[in-house]
């Protein structure tokens, strides 16, 4: 092979730039996909769905860290004007570097985007003099002031356009790559020389705005983004180094940590912290996120891309058991749409409404017959006429009117979904104990993996809503109202103007309360009246059952009524629009299913494989040979997975002779020699070499390793396990 | 068979004393053994060699695991010594048990555990044909008694299971079902549903203790105990593998995936492939296949000595051209990621085999590998095989390599990855060190070689000497002195320093303050040194 050598490691391939042609990203996508006649429009679908997708999230992202964002702004404004003003309360701050320690969460890999936005929005519109450091550039207080120069001072070559700053500049620069230390003294001369001749560079925008006094002396900003992975004693020193400069150089910290503000006091000794004037952040918690990206990417009609329940509670699970992360979040779903167009020919009508009926009409005859093939057609042509099937089956043009049809079926169907769900959990996530569910990504998955009103949870959740005091129920009723008032389908605008109808009854109740409750004041007396005459048991009994039957029968107040009359509607609206996905027709255009593929490809556990492999080769291996029974080995599998299986049994440590006879026994019978015959399990040469490369191999794999523990002995490594 | 004699006899001893003090399970302990003594007796009376005795104390293993004491597996670990010394009489040996069990039950479990060398199933894959023809009444007794013996020892009922398919047993659903559920689920799932408690009581029970039991044979018994790495590769080489159709079909079938990884690559994923065997010749099918016309560096993470200088070194020099050198490995890192996004249609492809090799699993090697593969226009394929391997990882940098996990199951022979020196677990052939010594010694002056030889040989003739730590340099003074090889002790200094500085020697301070002088080579490779050197 070309890429292995006993001296070298690295092999560089560089290919004459005269053949050089490189397939296109469709290219790739077509190799290979299945049904490769309109792999190109499902190509251009999917990327034109991701394009939005990425949009979309970052714009979510900008607007959930806005908040924060704006907040660190208008602390590091106001942290920069406070030194040129001349108080007793700035003099005294002026000592302490002003820090934001900006707690960010776990979700560590989602912070990246943060600190991208924030590094972006101060540089527009505080200070050119942002540095961002990382840990693990930082190892010594020598690495950390050299980034910290570097960026600060580099930027203005890359910023400035302004010949003379340029040289100068460079010259900085070529000093700093020179000189081996780089020290705050350098940065004072360089930011003074900067400050002095923007000020003599522009006397007459100063002139002009006095708002500019700011722009001055803008501040020097450094992030600080993994706080927790710094080395503290590097921190520390880098702390009180700029202390001592604080007067001169406006220096301003941010810290992004990952845990709590108390890390803050952990790493930094009061002598240091003192030297700070720490204000506390608070980011959006990523569950916060999360649900919010859910809310505009999953639960909106207007991305035909969809997952069906397993998918997402996959996506869901790794979010929640593993990283907290977002963006991998987004991830999975780019997966899941790249996996949904690359491998359903009929993805080409996932897309939006008028789209997708065009793309019917170009629909060939290969992909009708799919259609014909979707489980969820074939469900719908059982319930045609037998005529009608017949057409379906046969005429392709029919077929294609029908698919129009059943396409936009689909999408009122997606339509009518949302606002409901968002309707049900409205009414459902105040309930004690949240039958169904605190999150509305929780009622999702409910409502996506079977009918949700056979669910018992949703039975309790309405029993629960029956008992509902009036104004409790008449605020929901409204939320749900406003959930509605925008939507433009036209079963929803009936739902919206019925619900406004019971809206109404419910105020008019209160006009009308008094009456009713005298008059049923009356009814409920009199069966007690008669109770107190002399009766005998079995009497009793029966004008108790009366009493109690009169009191369920009569006790229903008009608001009561209405309350039924209400959630009844609502349980119609439930069972009419929330059915699951996979009852519809054509679902499969729209909805990936294939959650293994997805956990395959992201949350993969390596070893199961490994041992699985091990344990069973059968599984991989087609050979009739490797067939057992019970899970055990054949004796004619692969030489590791013998010599593992061997090592199984033994303890922590491992016998080389012992294990190589028991090898050599499982072999030789393995090539038939009976236990009569006389070489039966003798060590020959051959299978001894191959046993050495069994043992290398399975120590490769980490499962034994050696030791000195004992001549020719190794020890076992893992346990438990398949 | 005088030996048979005296063991059994032995093992009776034992078993009257568990039955003393297990009462509970005395009868059943007792009725088998008595069913394994005139067993015994028909067998040995049928007349056998030292052969037959083997079967005779493995079904008694057999039947005794079935009682559920645990002093019956000592019984198992002796059948082991008498297959190898099968006429000598073999008291010894089974002594520290014997002991083991007079001081307490809370031994009896190691004794069991060391019982479990793979050398008895050895025995049991003898096994089958003898149950069959020369006893039929036992086979039920022996699934009888697994079904009392349950929870308490599931390997070996396992074990038991291989031979005997008609006994009762929890039937696996098959693994391939249970391979693609979550993993919560595929706990339940695995084949040996049972058994996790009792792995977790065997962990803990195999690191209790720090003796381990296991028998004391090794390699040397074997009339070519080393065999060198041209032998391995020799022997190995004519074979053809079995399974290569499968195999070749499970290449295939990878193959078929190569265009979703290019296309997976272009939009920011990396691919990394797992699962066993050796993925370097998939992958470098891939290469070959999809990489060929755009620029690409495969990097060999087994190799022993890749460093994430060499990786970068290969980039900035050879990939980008760039001519200098940098202080530290960012800010290569930093040259690197400035230059891809200056020419974004520049497209470098990285291929690293084992991306978990020894060398490379350092955190920083990770991290900046993270750093490399989070670039737009740098793609990442990489292979994985050691099982720990994704601990190296943490969420930042498994979210900065944007990893696609592809299973990838080749079962073919790790034949370049394990063929470094180092790798060679059993074999440590020191070829590289003879090769080694002998360069360096052809180097010298032949009164050096003369000295150095001197030494070899004492130390040759001292190598079963235990508490051998080295010869004096007084001593050694006075030798090299009548074999005219030195004049002062001066010179001898020199030359030593010499041999230090080659690592040939090592010397070290005795508790008088003397000085004693090793050479750091195994006495075998010397043996061959020697020879080498007389042979010229």
């Amino acid at each position: 092979m070309a890429t292995s050598s006993v001296s070298k490691g690295c092999f560089v391939f560089k290919p004459s730039a005269k053949k050089k042609k490189t397939l296109s990203l469709e290219d790739y996508f077509s190799d290979g996909c299945e049904g490769a006649e309109n792999s190109e429009v499902r190509f251009k679908l999917c990327q034109d769905l991701w394009d939005k997708i990425k949009t979309e999230t970052e714009i979510l992202q900008d607007e959930l860290n806005r908040n924060i964002l704006d907040s660190l702004l208008d602390f590091t404004k106001k942290c920069s004007s406070a030194r040129q003003h001349s108080d007793w309360a700035s003099q005294m701050r002026a000592s302490e570097i002003p820090t934001a320690a900006l707690v960010l969460g776990v979700n560590v890999p989602d912070h990246d985007m943060t600190f991208q936005s924030l590094f972006e929005l101060l540089q527009q519109s505080v200070t050119p003099h942002v540095a961002s450091v990382q840990a693990k550039e930082c190892g010594a207080l020598k690495h950390l002031m050299k980034r910290v120069l570097e960026r600060l001072m580099g930027a203005v070559v890359s910023v400035d356009d302004e010949e003379q700053a340029e040289e100068t500049a460079e010259q900085t620069i070529a000093q700093l790559h020179k000189s081996a230390h780089c020290s705050l003294s350098t940065l004072c001369d360089w930011y003074s020389t900067r400050t002095r001749k923007s000020s003599t560079g522009t006397p007459g925008k100063k002139r002009s705005s006095p708002a500019k006094d700011d722009q001055q002396e803008p501040p020097i900003v450094v992030i600080f983004k993994d706080f927790e992975a710094f080395n503290a004693s590097v921190l520390q020193d880098f702390i009180l180094i700029c202390s001592r400069y604080v007067d001169r150089l406006p220096l301003l910290f941010i810290f992004g940590i990952a845990t709590s503000p108390s890390t803050i006091q952990h790493m930094l000794p009061h002598s240091v912290s003192s030297l700070l004037c720490i204000e506390l952040f608070q980011s959006l918690s990523c569950t916060q996120h999360l649900a919010t990206v859910i809310d505009k990417l999953i639960l909106t009609p207007w991305l035909p891309f969809k997952l069906n329940s397993k998918v997402m509670l996959v996506l869901l699970s790794i979010f929640l058991y593993h990283d907290f992360s977002v963006r991998n979040f987004i991830k999975g779903v780019q997966l899941a749409l790249i996996e949904h167009f690359h491998t359903q020919p009929l993805s080409v009508l996932c897309c939006n409404k008028e789209e997708s009926l065009l793309n019917v009409m170009q629909l060939n005859h290969h992909n009708l017959e799919r259609i014909r093939q979707l489980a969820s057609f074939k469900g719908y042509l059982e319930k045609q006429e037998p005529k009608e099937q017949a057409k379906l089956l046969q005429d392709n043009t029919h077929l294609k009117d029908v698919c129009q049809r059943l396409i936009k079926d689909l999408h009122k169907y997606h339509k009518n979904y949302y606002p409901i769900l968002r309707c049900l959990h409205t009414l459902t996530s105040a309930l004690p104990r949240y039958p169904l569910g605190k999150q509305i990504r929780e009622l999702h998955l409910i409502c996506l993996e079977k009918d949700v009103w056979e669910n018992e949870d949703y039975q309790s959740a309405m029993k629960l809503l029956k008992m509902l005091a009036k104004d409790e129920l008449v605020t929901l009723l409204q939320r749900c109202a406003d959930i509605l008032q925008p939507i433009k389908s036209k079963k929803m605008k009936k739902a919206h103007v019925q619900l406004e109808e019971l809206l109404t009854k419910f105020k008019q109740l209160d006009t009308a309360a008094g009456e009713t409750a005298q008059s049923e004041g009356e009814s409920i007396i009199s069966p007690v009246k008669t109770l107190q005459k002399k009766t005998d048991l079995f009497q009793l009994q029966k004008t108790l059952l009366e009493m109690n039957e009169s009191r369920r029968a009569k006790k229903l107040s008009p608001f009561e009524v209405l309350r039924n009359e209400t959630l009844e509607w609502i349980d119609s609206l439930v069972r009419n629009h929330l059915s699951p996905p996979e009852s519809q027709t054509l679902n499969e255009v729209c909805y990936y299913s294939s959650s293994a593929t997805v956990r395959r490809h992201l949350n993969a556990t390596p070893r199961m494989s490994i041992q699985a492999a091990l344990s069973s080769p059968y599984y991989y291996l087609q050979n009739e040979n490797l067939k057992t029974e019970d899970g055990s080995v054949s004796n004619a599998a692969p030489d590791i997975c013998i010599a593992y299986k061997l090592h199984l049994e033994c303890g922590r440590l491992i016998n080389l002779f012992d294990w190589l006879e028991a090898y050599a026994t499982v072999v030789s019978a393995a090539e038939g020699n009976g236990p009569e015959s006389e070489n039966f399990g003798k060590v020959d040469e051959v299978k001894h070499a191959r046993f050495i490369q069994a043992v290398s191999e399975l120590e490769f794999l980490g499962f034994i390793k050696s030791t000195k523990q004992k001549t020719d002995h190794v020890a076992r490594l893992t346990w438990g396990g398949c | 068979m005088t030996a048979l004699e005296v063991k059994f006899v032995g093992d009776g001893d034992v078993l009257e004393h568990i039955v003393d003090k297990q009462e509970g399970v005395k009868s059943s302990g007792g009725s088998v053994q008595k069913m394994v003594t005139f067993k015994s007796a028909r067998e040995d009376a049928e007349g056998a060699d030292g052969d037959e005795s083997e079967v005779f104390n493995e079904q008694n293993y057999i039947q005794a695991l079935g009682t559920d004491n645990t002093e019956a597996s000592e019984l198992a670990r002796t059948p082991g010594k008498s297959a190898s010394l099968s006429k000598t009489p073999n008291i010894e040996p089974s002594t520290p048990t014997r002991r083991g069990c007079k001081s307490g039950t809370s031994c009896f479990k190691k004794v069991q555990f060391a019982s479990t060398t793979p050398h008895r199933l050895r025995k049991r894959i003898m096994n089958p044909s003898l149950h069959s023809d020369s006893d039929s009444e036992l086979s039920p007794s022996d699934s009888g008694e697994e079904d009392e013996d349950g929870m308490e020892d599931e390997q070996k009922v396992k074990i038991e299971v291989k031979e005997n398919p008609k006994t009762p047993r929890t039937p696996s659903k098959g693994l391939s079902a249970a391979l693609y559920k979550t993993p919560a689920k595929k706990s339940k799932n695995t084949p040996e549903p049972l058994s996790q408690p009792s792995m977790v009581e065997e962990y803990f029970e195999a690191h209790g203790s720090s003796k381990v039991l296991t028998s004391d044979r090794t390699l040397e018994r074997l009339h070519n105990p080393k065999l060198d790495r041209e032998t391995i590769v020799r022997l190995l080489e004519g074979k053809t593998w079995c399974y290569s159709k499968e195999i070749q079909q499970l290449h295939g079938k990878h193959r078929k995936h190569f265009s979703k990884w290019m296309l997976q690559l272009q939009l920011g994923f990396s691919v990394l492939v797992y699962g066993l065997g050796s993925k370097k010749a998939l992958l470098e099918d891939f290469r070959v296949s999809h990489l060929a016309e755009e620029i690409h560096l495969v990097v060999n993470g087994f190799f022993p000595s890749i460093t994430l200088k060499s990786i970068l070194n290969a980039l900035t020099c050879e990939v980008l051209e760039h001519e200098g050198s940098f202080r530290t490995p960012s800010d290569q890192i930093q040259f690197i990621s400035q230059t891809l996004k200056d020419s974004p249609d520049l497209h470098v492809y990285l291929i690293i085999h084992n991306i978990d090799g020894p060398m490379l699993r350092a955190e920083k090697t990770q991290s900046a590998l993270g750093q490399l593969a989070s670039l737009h226009n740098l793609h990442l394929v990489a292979s994985l095989d050691h099982i720990n391997a994704p601990l190296v990882w943490d969420q930042f940098k498994q979210s900065q390599f944007n990893w696609l996990w592809w299973e990838c199951v080749t079962f073919q022979h790790y034949a370049e990855e394990t063929s470094y020196e180092n790798s060679l677990l059993v074999q440590q052939t020191g070829a590289l060190a003879l090769s080694s010594l002998t360069h360096v010694l052809r180097s010298l002056t032949p009164n050096a070689r003369g000295i150095f030889k001197l030494l070899v040989k004492f130390q040759l003739e001292n190598k079963d000497n235990p508490s051998y730590t080295g010869l004096s340099f007084q001593d050694f003074y006075q030798r090299c002195r009548e074999a005219f090889l030195v004049n002062s002790d001066l010179t001898l200094r020199t030359q030593l320093t010499e041999f230090r500085d080659h690592k040939l020697i090592r010397t070290r301070k005795g508790a008088d303050g003397v000085e004693y002088l090793i050479v750091a080579v195994n006495a075998s490779t010397l043996m061959d040194f020697l020879d080498n050197e007389e042979g010229e």
